[in-house]
């Protein structure tokens, strides 16, 4: 029972031994030269250090929001299409109705105007 | 035959929530709703005594009220001799007295008009619902609701000081009397184990004497609150404040004949306790008596006839307590119209001369009003019992039973009382209609009422005059068929022989003595009934103030409870240990509450560790036991 | 690696999905509708409301034995089915009381229709939740639409501080409610209410400690929809904050699911605790009725004071709750659909006061209105007499079975408190009676109410009224609802 687990732990063990190597080499072999600009955090450029209550523009959150779902969707038709075949016609209208409630969805947000950037 | 039970009882009560609901829509048209309202159940009323009539019974429980367990209320109907009559009965005169209404209430607001109509619909609703009630629980149901809706009736004109007080009256002294029929009730579901008649009935027989008596004296006692008998009579004359047909249907017709209703159809009960029988009779005989000295020399129109209710009733109970329930049944049916009748013929009085009831105020008003006249004569000579007329088959029955039964003295005091009836009677019918006017002002603007208002007094006059030859009628007429449920608690020793027709003479004899006397003291003054008062001053004084009864209430009980509730309930018991106690909790709440208020801050976070202090304290509590 | 997907029968979840289409044509429906036409929408969510009703009152004949679909983690028998109907009746008397309400509010929003729809939605996944999954999955769909709708009027600081507030202890109770579910699932291995129960049984966990913690926690969140005490503390401000429809909804159809979920986990996933979840809920209880009534007896605003009573009527449905037997069941049954008629009836009342500028809310509003609006001033006595539990009304008969079930299960003591908490709540219910007819009105601008409002109140009126006169009917529903379900106990 519990040898099932050694390729995880393998696996865990190269993804962390991976990143730590790739972050030292470079740190060791590249060279240096700092300015104030590429020592600040990347933030997709927001400022990073500031008042939190700042008026944001909120269609911009929307906008993430949406892509987030639509982002899952896709992911969520991944597994199905591997399975395409065994899972049958039952599959097949199972993913038809998800589709058809994201298209609902899909048409209200552009019916209410929520991707139209002014 | 449910579907037209349910008629029956739901249809009034349609009536009284269409206007009691849209009282701002139907307005001064309340009477279109109203009036079929009873008029279509009084058909219906016909069609169910006609299925009676040929031997159909009903009696069923329609459904049972929160069903659970041993616990069982049952709501259902019975449709038998008795309730046939009654229902029969009430819807009838119903009707013709909210056709009078339309006439007599023309005065009134839009909106009080249609309240009006709304709380007399919803009268006749609870009266039907206690007449066809086959539970004690319904009944009383029923028997509360009539008592609601005669408060709310007499209060009507609530602005008057004197209506308002004496709806109070009447509530509290009702209370009085319902106490007891309450207890009556707990006291029958205890040793019966039911609250449907069939079921306690057929069981009755195991009660014992003395718990019989007991019940039977406790529902007594709340027949005494309702149809106003010794002691508990005193709010009947006051409840004249009220509209005139109000008093016709509520007061004379209908609700207070329910404590007789109640004994008749209780009998069973009754039957085994000779005692409360006995108590029954001797109580009917004697407010028999009293209510009718008292009419003797009132001068308020309404008043007497009030007194003369009290004194039928009376007359009512004396029938039902010798056992003679089925006599007593028929004088109140009889009672119904022509009583009926009286009271709206007042009422017409009353509607030409803008509210004048005093009898030494009017005079010769037979000639402006001649209907309204002359049926008011049919109504006296039916309440005298001059035959053919109604009155006196009833009165007949009722008395000869007593006789029969060897109740002598109680047969004496009915006769002499009809005597006094008679007397009372046409003099108020001598010193209205006929003599000279006295008030010449008054009888100038008389006028006779609007046809609306004499057409039922019209037709309640035919019904004074012909009802009582039901007595007539094949199989013993109304007194055999309704003894088909009631069933005599002792054979009334048949109703011929020679004996029987020498009481009939006997108590006719009286009836005519009465009105002859009344004829030469009030039209052709002798003896002059002002020098026969001051000849008989004590006694005039006497009766004049109704035997100091409210006084002798007021000083004896009214007084020494208010005034003991003042100084000594008030004052102590009231001031420091009650409103001690309600202060006490009330300030512990506002205190506990206002403490809670400060925990709802408002304030998110401290919701939140509310919840988790709450939480945790809550769990070792829990953790304790 | 084989897949086998099991068919779910699909046909156990047709008033599901037939909500869900309602909800999402809808939301495409309310696009194409003009903004002052927005009325539409809410005629045709209450068309599908009716209809997605009658399918589910369908089932009722063939449900005598309950049935599950989805590998079993959802049930339906007939006490899902009679909240369901309880759901679907709040929610269609709430669409009719929305209707003139937002048009006075500006707030005619087609997705208001729509949010109440995934609402009910919500709560009808919740009572047919056999695994705590889907029950939590429920109370998410419910409580997310909740939160938006309490916040509907988004220009009123008042009622986005209530969206704001209800929300943040949500998500706080969420998270106890979602711990609770993982300590059952580290303590049985499942979260599927019949092997919960079968492995307690089996391995004698009645008494193991992270059960009762688990216990503990789902009651908590559970308990915060009820607004049973001490998770009571969002619902006055709530209360006060939303809009008075959501308010009349919140005050019912969540506080019914929420009771639903709670009396199924806990009966038939952890009966065996039986003993350590009575001494929680009967200590819930006594406190939940005191403070509600003694706190309401303070308050000034109407719908202030309905929030607590709302939190004492809680607490009087624990005692179905506590007492454990067929009569509780059938008690709590029976009361929601009286409470849904009265409650919905007074807040129904409030929204009918609602005029320029005035909420309609505080108690001095109702001065008067047995001169001015006699009828109203009638309609509002029966729902004020019906929450007071006095006869004839559909609040006596609940209250009555609720009491007799405590009875009968022996908590003697407690009933004796509700009974006195019921005489204490007389007096708050009759302010407003005393404000009616015995004060005189004040000159206030004229109401004008909708159409809908008067007939939901109508029907809201003669319901309750009605089952107190003949209770039979909805008993008998009620009876046969607990029959099935504890029958599936034993």
């Amino acid at each position: 029972m519990k040898d099932a687990y050694w390729p995880l732990i393998l696996v865990l063990l190269l993804a962390v031994g991976f990143g730590v190597v790739a972050v030292l080499m470079s740190t060791l072999l590249g060279p240096k030269k700092p300015d104030p600009i590429k020592l600040s955090p990347y933030e997709c450029g927001v400022d990073p250090v500031g008042d939190a209550r700042m008026p944001f523009f909120v269609h911009y959150y929307v906008v993430a929001l949406l892509f987030l779902i639509f982002d899952i969707e896709v992911v969520f038709t991944y597994p199905w299409a591997v399975y395409f075949k065994k899972l049958g016609l039952f599959g097949l209208l199972e993913m038809v109705v998800f589709i058809a409630v994201f298209l609902a969805i899909f048409i209200y947000v552009w019916g209410r105007g929520a991707l139209e950037w002014e | 035959m449910m579907v037209l039970i349910l008629a029956v009882v739901l249809i009034p009560l349609l009536g009284a929530t269409i206007n009691g609901l849209f009282c701002w829509f139907t307005k001064r048209k309340a009477h279109i709703i109203a009036v079929p309202a009873i008029a279509i159940p009084a058909i219906v009323s016909l069609i169910l005594l006609a299925r009676v009539l040929q031997g159909e019974r009903f009696d069923q429980v329609l459904y049972w009220w929160i069903p659970l367990g041993d616990f069982r209320v049952p709501i259902g109907f019975l449709l038998d001799e008795l309730s046939a009559i009654m229902i029969t009965t009430v819807t009838f005169v119903a009707t013709w007295i909210h056709v009078y209404s339309i006439g007599y209430m023309d005065h009134e607001t839009p909106r009080g008009y249609a309240k009006y109509f709304c709380y007399l619909n919803l009268f006749v609703f609870f009266m039907l619902t206690l007449c066809l009630a086959n539970n004690f629980l319904l009944m009383f149901v029923g028997w509360e609701g009539v008592g609601l809706c005669s408060y709310l009736l007499i209060g009507y004109w609530y602005e008057k000081a004197s209506a308002a007080n004496a709806g109070m009256k009447a509530f509290v002294v009702n209370r009085i009397g319902d106490f007891g029929f309450m207890i009556g009730l707990f006291l029958i579901y205890k040793h019966l184990g039911t609250l449907l008649f069939s079921q306690a009935f057929a069981s009755a027989e195991q009660l014992s004497v003395g718990v019989a008596t007991l019940i039977t004296l406790l529902l007594f006692t709340g027949a005494t609150g309702k149809s106003a008998q010794i002691p508990l009579y005193v709010w009947l004359p006051d409840a004249m404040e009220g509209p005139t047909p109000v008093s016709s249907l509520i007061h004379a017709a209908t609700m207070v004949t329910a404590g007789v209703y109640m004994v008749a159809r209780t009998h069973a009960l009754f039957n085994m306790a000779p005692l409360s029988m006995e108590v029954v009779a001797s109580i009917g005989a004697a407010t028999a008596l009293m209510a009718a000295t008292m009419a003797l020399v009132n001068n308020d129109l309404k008043r007497i006839l009030a007194y003369s209710t009290v004194s039928q009733l009376g007359y009512m109970f004396v029938g039902v307590g010798v056992g003679v329930y089925a006599a007593g049944i028929f004088h109140l049916f009889t009672h119904a119209f022509f009583k009926g009748l009286m009271f709206l013929t007042a009422g017409s009085v009353m509607h030409a001369l803008h509210g004048e009831l005093n009898l030494q105020k009017m005079g010769g008003l037979i000639k402006k009003m001649p209907i309204t006249g002359w049926t008011f004569v049919v109504g006296a000579l039916a309440i005298a019992g001059i035959p053919p007329l109604a009155g006196f088959w009833s009165k007949d029955e009722i008395l000869a039973g007593a006789f029969m039964g060897g109740h002598r003295i109680i047969w004496a005091v009915g006769t002499f009382t009809a005597f006094l009836t008679a007397f009372y009677m046409f003099r108020l019918i001598f010193l209205t209609f006929f003599g000279e006017p006295r008030e010449k002002h008054l009888y100038d603007h008389a006028h006779e009422s609007p046809p609306v208002m004499t057409i039922p007094l019209i037709v309640l006059a035919v019904g004074s005059a012909v009802v009582g030859l039901l007595a007539l009628a094949p199989h013993g007429g109304i007194v055999g068929f309704l003894n088909r449920t009631l069933g005599e608690a002792h054979e009334a020793a048949g109703h011929e022989g020679g004996l029987t027709y020498i009481l009939m003479v006997i108590s006719v004899a009286m009836g005519v003595a009465g009105v002859v006397l009344a004829y030469f003291m009030y039209m052709k003054r002798m003896p002059d009934p002002v020098a026969m008062a001051r000849n008989f001053r004590p006694v005039y004084t006497l009766l004049y103030n109704k035997y100091y009864v409210d006084e002798i209430y007021f000083a004896f009980i009214v007084n020494p409870v208010v005034g003991g509730s003042r100084y000594a309930l008030w004052k102590f018991v009231d001031v420091i240990i009650i409103d001690g106690a309600v202060n006490g909790v009330g300030r512990l709440c506002r205190l506990v509450g206002g403490g809670l208020r400060y925990i709802q801050t408002g304030f998110i976070p401290d919701y939140a560790w509310m919840i988790l202090v709450g939480a945790v304290v809550i769990y070792w509590i829990g953790r304790l036991f | 690696m084989n897949v086998t997907v099991p068919m779910p029968n699909l046909s156990l979840v047709v008033p599901e999905i037939l909500m869900v289409i309602l909800a999402c044509g809808l939301l495409l429906v309310d696009l194409f509708i003009p903004k002052d036409r927005k009325r539409v929408v809410g005629y045709i969510a209450l068309a599908g409301v009716v209809v997605v009703g009658v399918v589910t009152a369908a089932f009722w004949g063939k449900m005598a034995q309950p049935a599950t679909t989805f590998s079993g983690t959802f049930v339906l028998d007939r006490f899902a089915l009679f909240f369901k109907e309880v759901f679907l009746f709040t929610t269609g008397i709430t669409i009719l009381i929305s209707l003139k309400y937002l048009e006075i509010e500006k707030v005619s929003l087609g997705e208001y229709y729509a949010l109440m729809l995934f609402c009910t939605l919500g709560m009808m996944i919740m009572v047919s939740g056999a695994d705590l999954i889907v029950i939590y999955l429920g109370i998410e769909t419910m409580a997310l639409s909740v939160y938006v709708l309490a916040g509907f009027m988004k220009f009123d600081h008042k009622c986005t501080e209530a969206a704001l507030k209800y929300f943040l202890l949500g998500v706080f109770i969420s998270g106890i409610l979602l711990y609770g579910i993982t300590l059952i699932y580290a303590a049985t291995g499942s979260t599927q209410l019949a092997q919960v129960a079968a492995v307690i049984k089996e391995k004698g966990l009645a008494k193991n400690p992270l059960l009762v913690l688990a216990m503990f926690m789902l009651a908590a969140g559970l308990g915060l929809e009820i607004a049973m005490a001490p998770f009571h503390f969002w619902a006055p401000d709530v209360y006060e904050g939303a809009p008075t429809p959501i308010t009349a909804f919140i005050s019912v159809a969540p506080k019914a699911a929420a009771f639903a979920a709670l009396v199924r986990i806990f009966y038939h996933g952890i009966q065996l605790l039986e003993p350590q979840w009575q001494i929680l809920l009967w200590i819930i209880c006594a406190v939940t009725m005191t403070i509600g009534n003694v706190t309401a007896l303070m308050q000034q605003n109407v719908k202030r004071m309905l929030a607590y009573s709302s939190v004492a009527h809680a607490g009087y449905i624990l005692l179905g709750v506590l007492a454990a037997n067929q009569v509780g069941v059938q008690g709590i049954a029976f009361y929601f659909f009286a409470y849904a008629f009265m409650n919905m009836g007074a807040f129904g009342l409030v929204i009918y006061l609602r005029r320029e500028n005035i909420v309609g809310d505080d108690i001095d509003d109702f001065k008067g209105l047995a001169q001015t609006h006699p009828l109203l001033a009638v309609i509002m006595v029966v729902f004020l007499l019906s929450l007071a539990g006095i006869p004839p009304t559909a609040g006596f008969v609940g209250k009555f079975l609720l009491f007799a079930a405590a009875i009968k299960a022996g908590f003697y003591w407690l009933v004796a408190l509700a009974a006195l908490n019921s005489v204490v709540a007389l007096f708050y219910y009759f302010r407003i009676a005393k404000a009616m007819y015995m004060q005189s009105p004040e000159p206030l601008p004229q109401l004008s109410p909708g159409r809908g409002l008067v007939l939901a109140l109508v029907v809201v009126g003669v319901f309750t009224l009605f089952f107190g006169i003949y209770p039979q009917p909805l008993m008998s529903l009620a009876k046969d609802t607990a029959h099935t379900f504890m029958m599936f106990l034993s």
